[in-house]
């Protein structure tokens, strides 16, 4: 199994771009110059994420260096512990859509302190693979277009995150429990 | 919505700060934060340019169209607005795929790319359309097959089997894809789109 898996992440990216050159070729293009001019729009993109991305960098700071963040924690902690929620890992789920470094954090923390064969570690190990910081995605792809109006997509975001989390401690528990 | 947040996260970290006097920790985090941001763009720079590339040879070939075709008919399900041929749903299939490999430094460029296109077909271009939404939801709560971060910060920890996380990642992803999909699908019919 680990050597399945270790041989998959290192030829993915390899296999695809040899993929891609290749049937190029095949198809008569030059991949050169056709890099090039795709590669061209890369830049721009990125610098139009800068506004937007700084923007909710420097709020997501403020919320959490302020402690406004803990507040929020100790205010959720027991509604999340109804929920069969372990205390530990608390944290990690309401980070985890805020915040990606946070998360990170949290996530090597746990696995530090309770170790990575431990209920606590396999279980934040499955919380921190499960879901994507949707405030990040959020800004990223519709800073990248300039839509401000974004409906119902962060109420979609959070509950699939909430969801995401519950199914984790479910089937840490039937696996590992 | 993103301004009731932004303004929320900002207004009540200041309040929470000035009630435990700790302002000067405001200031740092405006800065800290605000170099985060671009660090994480400029980070973003030398990845979208390379995929981006990449990605035009893979449509100017015909690569992207080849593989939106084959998997149409999950696609065409998941995007009924998105028409069959379109551009747009090559890309959301490269990016879908790149998240389910653990690729994500490839996923964003395709991401982006696939809002990018889909942004050419809304007809109100400040307000998401219902694909865009669907897309976003599809990314935040993605099938993952390798959480590439993860084994590495188990292996670092001397895990004695760092990829046991992977059954439980995948099913605990299935989960969250599911209910995404199936929400996007409730709030679509409920705010009359």
């Amino acid at each position: 199994m680990y050597t399945v898996i270790t041989a998959i992440s290192v030829w993915a990216i390899p296999a695809l771009i040899c993929f891609i050159l290749i049937y190029g070729i095949i198809k008569g293009l030059p991949v050169y110059e056709t890099f090039v001019e795709g590669a061209k729009e890369g830049f721009g993109t990125a610098i139009n994420i800068i506004p937007h991305l700084v923007g909710m960098m420097v709020a997501v700071s403020i919320f959490r260096a302020s402690g406004a963040l803990d507040y929020l924690l100790l205010f959720i902690s027991p509604v999340l512990s109804l929920l069969y929620i372990p205390a530990e890992v608390v944290p990690l789920a309401i980070i985890r859509p805020i915040s990606g470094a946070g998360a990170l954090a949290i996530t090597s923390d746990l696995i530090a302190q309770y170790g990575p064969d431990s209920f606590i570690g396999r279980l934040a190990s499955t919380m921190q693979g499960s879901t994507d910081t949707t405030l990040y995605v959020l800004t990223v792809y519709f800073g990248a277009i300039g839509v401000r109006k974004i409906g119902y997509a962060l109420k979609v975001g959070l509950l699939a995150d909430l969801a995401g989390a519950l199914a984790a401690i479910l089937i840490v528990t039937i696996v590992f429990g | 919505m993103v301004n009731v947040i932004w303004f929320g996260l900002i207004v009540i970290g200041v309040i929470v700060a000035a009630l435990e006097g700790n302002l000067q920790a405001v200031n740092e985090a405006a800065f800290e934060g605000a170099k985060e941001g671009v660090t994480i763009c400029f980070g973003l720079i030398s990845i979208l340019v390379f995929w981006l590339g990449m990605m035009k040879i893979a449509r100017e070939s015909g690569l992207l169209e080849t593989f939106a075709k084959i998997l149409s008919p999950v696609a065409h399900r998941l995007f009924p607005d998105v028409p069959k041929d379109h551009p747009a749903m090559g890309y959301i299939l490269a990016n879908m795929s790149a998240n389910l490999f653990g690729l994500g430094n490839a996923a964003t460029p395709m991401g982006i790319k696939a809002m990018e296109e889909l942004q050419k077909l809304n007809p109100h271009k400040e307000k998401a359309t219902p694909a865009m939404i669907t897309l976003m939801a599809l990314n935040t709560s993605s099938i993952t097959l390798i959480p590439t971060t993860v084994i590495a910060i188990r292996l670092n920890y001397g895990s004695s089997n760092a990829v046991e996380i992977v059954g439980t990642t995948l099913f605990a992803t299935f989960c969250s894809t599911l209910i995404a999909v199936m929400l996007d699908r409730w709030c679509r019919r409920r705010y009359g789109y």
